[in-house]
């Protein structure tokens, strides 16, 4: 058998790629911040082992109450997506027939093929002070003066919900797609009211796309950047802003991966939980997004 | 169910007026005769596209060197990550959909990791590690890796490491389509395996790698969480227009945002259609 060898090598080399992307762009690096975090500078150039910079993250108020505010307004902006969302979702799956289906659906779709920049850009001139809303509400006379509506909570979680729908949107879509409309009508002739039929038989058949956008949502939210820093101002402080000041402008590495692994530790329990608490398996659920 | 109540139907308008709101804004401020984009309305102008800078201060985008800079330096990041994407992506796909060997499953689970770590961390982990590599080597060989410091090259990397999952995905499911039956009648009418490749198996995957390098350099174009961490001195464009945005506001970053906007709707609708002729 001369072909053993010859496939074996063959294997090897189509291998190669794939290990050398895993291996030296995910898991080495990975391995070096979680090193670098638990290392401490003592001199110029000298690191010994320590969980200091852990510690420094639980002593220095404003780096875990902005961990935490992250956390929080992440799930917050989750939730109010999935509210958002759901009627779209089942608009789209179940009442559009044919082109009119598909135009709803790419609608949904063109915005965000648009770079998060441009579409923070445009929340940024409807928001601002002299911007088009403050501008309308002293047009018709709902307000004298101009109003500020950017630089605060509202105006970034507003920007986060906006940029999570359609990855929201797709997923529930595609749950209520394969929803028997008999299932419905049976509903409905046994006595349910809508609010019935909607708890008890919808919902329940769209839980696998609700688990899917949810997870999606909220990993892209608590790793955004640019939204809360562009709209929340010096108001946004998001987690991701720290890592990123520990890293450039401070140039404290240590810190900067210890940061790194929270929001990574933070990210991965949410799903992990999201996935536990719906009996839902990672593989699948991406399947459906 | 079937009867959509009129205030669903509202709700409907208002959720796309809410979608199509911001984008509109931008493009129609990207024509004001202002040096600021806010209401009320001064005039249409070209000003911002091809202004030689006399009425505003600032020149028009498309003879401003700081944007033809910036946008030549995302198509040095995109082109490369598109190309590198087609090809390890059909060569993973490969070993996925046709290779047998021990912990093949793992390996299929690990590639789906890049996708669930957040774009900063998989940043500041590139460029920690390659760091490190680059004063390792720089002690042992004397001499200076300017390539593995924060530039272009790191941004490549840095982009390929979670694009490739797209990538492999994309042309996987492609690839799992394919009737082998077909490379068998090619193997038994005599061709040799390259050539059955050339005229059988690839021209079958082509609008996989055609859709999976224009994903491939969409998202490049577009990223911002991991170039942000891994860029030196010449920035891509989503860098520039942050760091202008930051600094005020200008119609001059209209104008790029709705050149950006027309570039990515090109792309979209090549790819919709390359993904329409699929089926």
């Amino acid at each position: 058998m001369s072909r053993k060898p010859f496939q074996s090598l063959t294997l090897f080399l189509l291998l190669a790629p794939a290990i050398l992307w895993l291996g030296l762009l995910i898991v080495l690096p990975h391995l070096e911040i979680l090193v670098l975090s638990v290392s401490e500078r003592v001199a110029p150039r000298v690191y010994t082992f320590g969980f200091g910079n852990y510690l420094e993250f639980f002593t220095e108020p404003l780096y875990w109450r902005t961990f935490a505010r992250t956390a929080i307004m992440s799930i917050l902006v989750t939730a109010i997506t999935l509210v958002l969302a759901f009627p779209i979702a089942l608009y789209i799956a179940r009442v559009a027939q044919g082109r009119l289906k598909a135009m709803l659906l790419l609608l949904c779709l063109l915005p965000f093929w648009v770079s998060e920049l441009v579409r923070t850009l445009g929340w940024m001139i409807l928001l601002r002070e002299t911007g088009v809303i403050s501008y309308m509400l002293r047009a018709v006379g709902l307000a004298q003066q101009p109003v500020e509506l950017l630089y605060n909570d509202g105006a970034v979680i507003l920007g986060l919900v906006y940029g999570g729908l359609l990855f929201m949107i797709v997923p529930l879509a595609n749950a209520l797609e394969s929803l028997e409309p008999s299932v419905v009508e049976a509903g409905f002739d046994l006595g349910g009211s809508r609010w019935t039929v909607l708890r008890r038989i919808v919902i329940p058949h769209a839980m696998p796309g609700i688990v899917a956008g949810s997870i999606i949502v909220f990993m892209l939210t608590v790793g955004n950047f640019a939204t809360p820093v562009l709209l929340g101002g010096k108001n946004g402080l998001w987690f991701t802003e720290q890592i990123y000041a520990q890293f450039i402008t401070r140039f404290n590495w240590p810190q900067g991966a210890a940061f790194g692994m929270l929001l990574l530790m933070l990210s991965s329990a949410i799903v992990w939980a999201g996935l536990r608490l719906t009996g839902q398996s990672l593989g699948s659920t991406l399947k459906q997004a | 169910m079937n009867r959509p109540s009129l205030s669903w139907k509202l709700y409907i308008a208002a959720f796309y007026i809410f979608l199509f709101a911001p984008l509109l804004v931008v493009a129609i401020f990207a024509f004001d005769a202002s040096p600021f984009p806010s209401p009320p309305w001064r005039g249409f102008t070209l000003e911002w596209f091809v202004g030689s800078g006399e009425t505003f201060g600032k020149p028009g985008v498309l003879v401003d060197p700081i944007w033809i800079d910036t946008i030549l330096n995302s198509f040095k990041v995109a082109i490369p990550v598109a190309l590198l994407a087609v090809v390890i992506g059909t060569v993973n796909a490969w070993v996925l959909e046709r290779a047998e060997f021990p912990g093949k499953t793992f390996l299929s689970m690990m590639m789906l990791w890049p996708l669930v770590i957040p774009g900063v961390v998989l940043g500041i982990s590139i460029l920690a590690f390659f760091s490190r590599v680059a004063n390792g080597l720089e002690d042992w060989l004397q001499t200076d890796l300017d390539v593995l410091r924060p530039g272009l090259p790191l941004v490549v990397l840095g982009q390929l490491s979670f694009i490739l999952t797209i990538s492999t995905l994309i042309i996987a499911a492609r690839l799992r389509k394919f009737d082998r039956s077909l490379e068998e009648a090619a193997f038994d009418l005599g061709a040799s395996r390259v050539r059955v490749l050339r005229t059988v198996t690839l021209p079958f995957l082509s609008p996989a790698l055609i859709g999976a390098g224009l994903v491939a350099l969409l998202m490049s174009f577009e990223n911002f969480n991991t170039t942000l961490m891994l860029v030196g001195s010449e920035a891509p464009l989503p860098i520039t227009m942050y760091g202008q945005m930051r600094e005020g506001a200008s119609p001059a970053i209209n104008a790029v945002s709705l050149l950006l906007m027309l570039g990515v709707g090109g792309i979209a609708s090549v790819f919709a259609l390359t993904s329409k002729s699929e089926r």
